[in-house]
């Protein structure tokens, strides 16, 4: 970074430059460390600049990986987070098989082992569920199940150190990787994104639209203030599967922050070095109660939200 | 935060999970954990009333205990009863027996008495009459004093 052509005269300056390079390369390190591996097309004459400092003017759209913000920005929508999904649909899939394993060799005798853990789980999902969920509805416990630990096994991944694996993959070539799916806002937006339709669904199925509208337009005040009462409603409904994102992205985006922030401290000297370890260590049993709790809450919402969309109001 | 299509990704990829947990994990374990939860129940009620018949056996088995106590004592009192009835009649019987032999022995001691007696004193009455014929032989004539001969004897 520090040689960009920019003659040199006085050590005051250098010193500066330095500083501002070994600033760089910590904001460089820590933008690196939440850069999705993102695949998508970059438009014709889009620039891109490589690591040399050299500059290649695309000639046609090209599909490929992303380098840097500005390309994830310059693919738009039609592009993909391949990390994000690859861990989430690895981490979903073993979660499928480890339960369905043991749904498949569930006896009524004496539980042993996996099947022990799987039901002591789903034992608990179905206690929260009956505790908050007042209707009839099969879908809700096994979404809640599966809300529970895929979110769960996804904040999981924050607990491997942040370098391991993205190191790894930059031996194998592959210039970014994001372990930790769900500090990824498309993660966690798709998950409440798909509950709120579901919450939609039911209002609607339940009330009928006419129940849902009049429910969202004629409370809390009488039914002439309905503009108010609409407005108020319906930032309310629309809050519900934004806080539902929010909270788990940012949780887990804050947390992969401070793990990378303790990362940094690696490269300052061995004393730094041995305190940054036991900080990571002491943030990552601090943040096993965090990933947990942010699964739990996560779930715990969903079934109220969907006992909500259930529930007749006057 | 930059959305692009992982968002459609995920979405596909939460209803594939949630469907498939819906279809082939939740039913199954929970199927095995309800009828495991009605077998211990099932197990347990039936301990409970294997638990009420056992100690209603056990009554039984007491008043039946003390039935056949009742019945055995009242058994051996009939049996002692009987015995000293037994005992009661047999001595009647020997007694009667006694009594009837004693009569039958005095009856005969009476009867040979009686024919000893006859016998005596036929002899007696004989000895006196051929005492009196051989003191009389010449004077009595025995047609003349037949009568008086036949009076004598009846009184001896």
């Amino acid at each position: 970074m520090g040689t960009r052509g920019v003659s040199i005269q006085n050590p005051l300056i250098e010193d500066l430059i330095t500083m501002a390079t070994e600033y760089a390369s910590s904001g460089e390190y820590i933008k690196h460390h939440l850069q999705n591996l993102t695949y998508g097309q970059l438009p014709p004459g889009f620039e891109r600049h490589d690591a040399h400092g050299n500059v290649e003017v695309l000639q046609q759209a090209t599909w490929t990986f992303a380098h840097g913000a500005e390309e994830v920005k310059a693919m738009g929508f039609w592009s993909i987070n391949v990390d994000s999904m690859l861990f989430s649909i690895g981490l979903g899939l073993i979660f499928l098989f480890l339960f369905r394993m043991a749904a498949k060799k569930a006896t009524t005798g004496v539980p042993s082992g996996l099947q022990n853990f799987v039901e002591w789980v789903v034992e608990f999902i179905d206690t929260s569920v009956r505790g908050s969920f007042s209707h009839r509805n099969a879908l809700v416990a096994p979404l809640a199940l599966t809300v529970f630990i895929w979110i769960f096994l996804m904040n999981l991944m924050d607990l491997i150190p942040v370098d391991w694996l993205p190191y790894a993959a930059s031996l194998a070539g592959v210039p970014y990787f994001k372990v930790v799916p769900s500090t990824d806002p498309n993660v966690t937006f798709g998950l409440s994104l798909s509950i709120f339709f579901l919450v939609l669904y039911y209002s609607v199925k339940m009330k009928g639209a006419g129940g849902f509208f009049s429910e969202l337009a004629f409370q809390p005040f009488p039914k002439f203030l309905f503009p108010v009462n609409l407005l108020l409603e319906g930032v309310g409904l629309i809050a519900k599967p934004i806080s539902l994102a929010l909270r788990l992205f940012g949780n887990m985006y804050a947390g992969e922050m401070i793990f990378i922030l303790i990362a940094l401290m690696f490269g300052g000297g061995w004393i730094l070095a041995v305190f940054g370890g036991a900080l990571q260590w002491a943030w990552a049993v601090f943040h096993i109660l965090i990933i947990t709790l942010q699964a739990f809450i996560f779930m715990t919402l969903t079934i109220v939200y969907l006992d909500m969309a259930h529930a007749e109001h006057h | 935060m930059n959305f692009n299509a992982t968002l459609i990704g995920q979405s596909i990829t939460f209803i594939f999970f949630v469907w498939f947990c819906m279809k082939f994990v939740w039913p199954p374990i929970m199927n095995a954990l309800e009828t495991r939860k009605k077998q211990i129940a099932d197990g347990l009620a039936a301990a409970d009333r294997g638990k009420h018949e056992l100690e209603l056996a056990a009554k039984k088995a007491g008043d039946n205990m003390r039935d056949a106590k009742a019945q055995a004592a009242e058994v051996i009192a009939q049996a002692e009863k009987r015995a000293a009835q037994i005992i009661e009649e047999a001595k009647l019987a020997a007694k009667e027996e006694g009594d009837r032999q004693l009569a039958a022995a005095q009856a005969n001691i009476a009867q040979e008495t009686n024919r000893a007696r006859e016998s005596l004193r036929e002899q007696v009455a004989g000895l006196a009459v051929a005492g009196a014929e051989k003191i009389l032989r010449r004077e009595v004539n025995a047609q003349t004093h037949a009568d008086l001969l036949g009076q004598l004897k009846a009184e001896l």
